[in-house]
């Protein structure tokens, strides 16, 4: 009897901790998408990640920076441009082009000069703003985030960047919405004070100083696949979530060694523990 | 059970130590040939488990430290160089951040089946404090450790978690701002604050360790006890330690590791928060402020009281009634297994705590049962913070009951712990 209650109370424990877990974004459920990368023995799609970096390049990094990335990345082991040739990923040619496409900021060494030169693979990615405030004047006062994490510091990471970007539309009716401000049906803001509505139908998502970004063929994808407004945002999503944690890749594949060892050595073990134990009467 | 040595010196070398520093036969009679009553469940190999858990943290612990930049500009970045420059990084930070929940994990079961056991009583009793002494060594350990990252929710932690203290400003005025000071090292959770908390969190976790030392010796004196409860009487009762428990903790450690590898490998982030991955900004409070799960159910009895002073108090109450529990429960039998009515007490008590852990996750005034609905549409009824209250008041009732069930009718204790195996073979 009590065996029981005790069983039921840790099946009781993994459902409220997981329901807490689940319960913690009130929100609007989000769009349906699926990616190749979603659970345990999910991967990167090479060719995404490289449209997903185009759609970053073209597009966000007009005012979006990505600090903790260098354009080395994009060619190591598991990034978009990754080259079994170049083990060195400072030598692999998309790297180089890419990064010598780009003019950084630096200091002349013989004049002390505030100049430009074109980056290399080791230079991290350029931040289109010299600074926050000029970052803010550029957008209405609102600060575009750093992205290089952005796909984990959201609940739903890049299904909800995948969502964002495609729930543009019209506002409804009933809300009052600033000029400069963008209706997206899953962002999360308090929008209660500009709704004119009854108190109890205040509309999902939010209102916020990114307006809609991605137009049918915005990015001319460079193998041909369609640029609708859902590939797009898909592709950049996927890139997001790989610069997000750039060995995901590489953390699955050893975990899956990982349990089947441990799955061996507990057996192992356990017949070890039958045989020590087989004359023990307990 | 410290009789006498088993240990006999095989070799030259052996003897030549022996007398001079009698090591190896300390190994020998500690964890080798310790008499071990032979019928301790599953729910025993948890204190090898937490031994293993110690470990690795601070083997990981010590390798973040090699790389980890303790300032509050460069923080977040130094842990984003870890998981993405230093070869393995992102592993050893996994393995670091889930292990302190796996730790936990295995502390909370070992606690339990301490309470259900009737562990903490006579002779036991000093073991058990020294248990919680690393308890709360564990969860200031801990709490320290998140803020390092220096996330939205490192920093906002920290910022509700170090001005609970001010509380006391209402038991001695002063008090509490002077404790707020020396916790932050200025004015507001800043540099300072980040730079104290990194060098106490490489530091408390060897003070564990020290404490772990003597929690094993207030173990070896008396013994194990055992799901009976009976003390040992003979022998027969026993095994030595190595091989029985040897294989029987690895085999327990190993099964452990699997959800602890599942964690690291397949689902890092699943225990911790979003929020974390944005820079600390003392200039954005997220919405929702929540520490890690293994403090909810604390964080529920502390806003479960409107008055902080209270609050605060009924939280550090809610850990003293661990201290105090030896000499609350009163009754002659350790095991519950021979205590029915305690048992259901006990069952409850586990039930109501892991529920105050998921109230401590909502908002207080999250509506739970709706009756009806305010002006503004919005449901109103029975609040989280009010189950909050029922749950907290229970988990303290428990120690009272626990008192007044001294003379509780219990069911026959058997003569001895071979006494129950013998019974069910006939
Ligand atoms: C014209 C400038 C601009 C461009 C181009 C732009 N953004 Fe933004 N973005 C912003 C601003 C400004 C904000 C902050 C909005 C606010 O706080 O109200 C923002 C916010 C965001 C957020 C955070 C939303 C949240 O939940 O807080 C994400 C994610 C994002 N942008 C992704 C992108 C992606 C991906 C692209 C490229 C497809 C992109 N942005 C292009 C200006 C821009
Ligand atoms: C009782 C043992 C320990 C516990 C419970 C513990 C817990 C934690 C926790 C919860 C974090 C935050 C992880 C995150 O979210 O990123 C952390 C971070 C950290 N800990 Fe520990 N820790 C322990 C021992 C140690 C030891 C012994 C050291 C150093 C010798 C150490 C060094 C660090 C460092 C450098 C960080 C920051 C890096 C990071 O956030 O990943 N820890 N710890």
């Amino acid at each position: 009897m009590l065996r029981k209650a005790l069983s039921a109370a840790a099946v009781l424990a993994c459902l409220t901790f997981g329901g807490a877990a689940s319960a913690a974004e009130h929100g609007h459920t989000l769009r349906p998408v699926t990616f190749s990368f979603d659970g345990p023995f999910g991967k990167f799609d090479r060719g995404s990640l490289q449209r997903g970096y185009k759609v970053y390049a073209e597009v966000c990094s007009s005012c979006h920076g990505m600090n903790l990335l260098s354009y080395r990345n994009l060619a190591q082991k598991g990034g978009p441009f990754f080259d079994e040739k170049y083990k060195n990923p400072n030598d692999n040619p998309y790297a180089k082009a890419i990064a010598a496409a780009i003019e950084v900021p630096d200091i002349d060494p013989d004049t002390g000069d505030a100049i430009t030169r074109p980056a290399t693979p080791a230079d991290r990615f350029k931040d289109p703003y010299p600074n926050e405030p000029a970052a803010r004047a550029g957008n209405g006062g609102a600060l575009p985030p750093d992205l290089s994490v952005i796909a984990k510091a959201r609940e739903g990471g890049a299904h909800y960047i995948y969502s964002l970007l495609t729930g543009y539309h019209e506002a409804p009716a009933g809300l009052t919405v600033a000029p400069g401000q963008y209706y997206d049906e899953y962002y999360k803001s308090d929008l209660s004070s500009a709704w004119k509505g009854p108190k109890d139908k205040v509309p999902p998502g939010g209102v916020l100083a990114m307006s809609f970004q991605l137009t049918p063929d915005r990015v001319a994808f460079d193998d041909g696949t369609p640029s609708s407004t859902d590939q797009e945002a898909k592709d950049v999503a996927a890139f997001l979530a790989w610069a997000a944690e750039p060995h995901a890749e590489e953390r699955k594949e050893t975990g899956l060694a990982v349990m089947i060892y441990l799955l061996i050595f507990a057996g192992i073990t356990y017949l070890s523990y039958r045989r020590i134990w087989k004359n023990v009467a307990h | 059970m410290s009789g006498p040595s088993s240990y006999e010196p095989k070799t030259a070398f052996e003897r030549w130590l022996d007398v001079r520093l009698p090591i190896i036969r300390m190994a020998n009679d500690t964890a080798l040939d310790f008499p071990t009553p032979k019928n301790l469940n599953y729910w025993w190999t948890f204190g090898g488990i937490l031994a293993v858990c110690l470990v690795i943290q601070i083997a990981s612990g010590v390798v973040l430290a090699m790389h980890y930049v303790p300032n509050a500009g460069l923080a977040f970045d130094s842990v984003e160089h870890i998981m993405r420059d230093v070869k393995h990084g992102w592993m050893i930070r996994f393995i670091h951040a889930n292990g302190a929940s796996m730790f936990f994990l295995a502390v909370y079961i070992h606690m339990a089946r301490g309470l259900y056991y009737g562990s903490y009583k006579a002779p036991r009793e000093v073991l058990w404090i020294l248990g919680c002494v690393i308890y709360l060594l564990m969860m200031a350990t801990a709490f320290m450790g998140y803020v390092l990252p220096w996330g939205q929710m490192s920093y906002y932690g920290a910022v509700v978690i170090t001005n609970l203290f001010s509380a006391f400003d209402g038991v001695i005025p002063g008090l509490g701002t002077y404790i707020t000071t020396l916790l932050w090292g200025g004015f507001s959770v800043d540099n300072p604050t980040l730079n104290r908390f990194f060098s106490l969190h490489y530091l408390l976790p060897f003070m564990i360790a020290g404490v772990v030392g003597l929690h094993i010796w207030a173990l070896h004196v008396p013994g194990n006890n055992n799901p009976t409860g009976v003390d040992v009487k003979s022998k027969s009762d026993t095994v030595p330690f190595h091989p029985y428990y040897t294989v029987k903790d690895g085999f327990a450690i190993v099964l452990f590791f699997i959800p602890f590898a599942w964690f690291v490998f397949f689902a890092p982030e699943a225990l911790g928060h979003a929020d974390n991955y944005v820079k600390a900004n003392p200039l954005a409070t997220p919405a929702h402020i929540v520490p890690e799960w293994y403090f909810l159910p604390f964080y529920a009895i502390l806003r479960s009281i409107p008055d902080k002073l209270m609050g605060v108090l009924a939280m550090f109450g809610a850990i003293a009634m661990l201290f105090a529990v030896p000499w609350l429960d009163r009754s002659p039998v350790r095991s519950m297994r021979y205590r029915p009515t305690a048992r259901w007490f006990f069952a409850i008590f586990i039930v109501a705590t892991i529920i105050l852990g998921w109230c401590g996750g909502q908002l207080p005034d999250d509506v739970i049962l709706p009756i009806g609905k305010s002006e503004t549409g919005a449901p109103t009824g029975f609040t989280v913070v009010w189950l909050s209250r029922i749950l907290a008041a229970y988990y303290f009732a428990y120690f009272g009951i626990l008192w007044f069930l001294k003379n509780e009718k219990t069911l026959p204790v058997p003569e001895t712990i071979s006494a129950p195996v013998l019974a069910e073979k006939v």
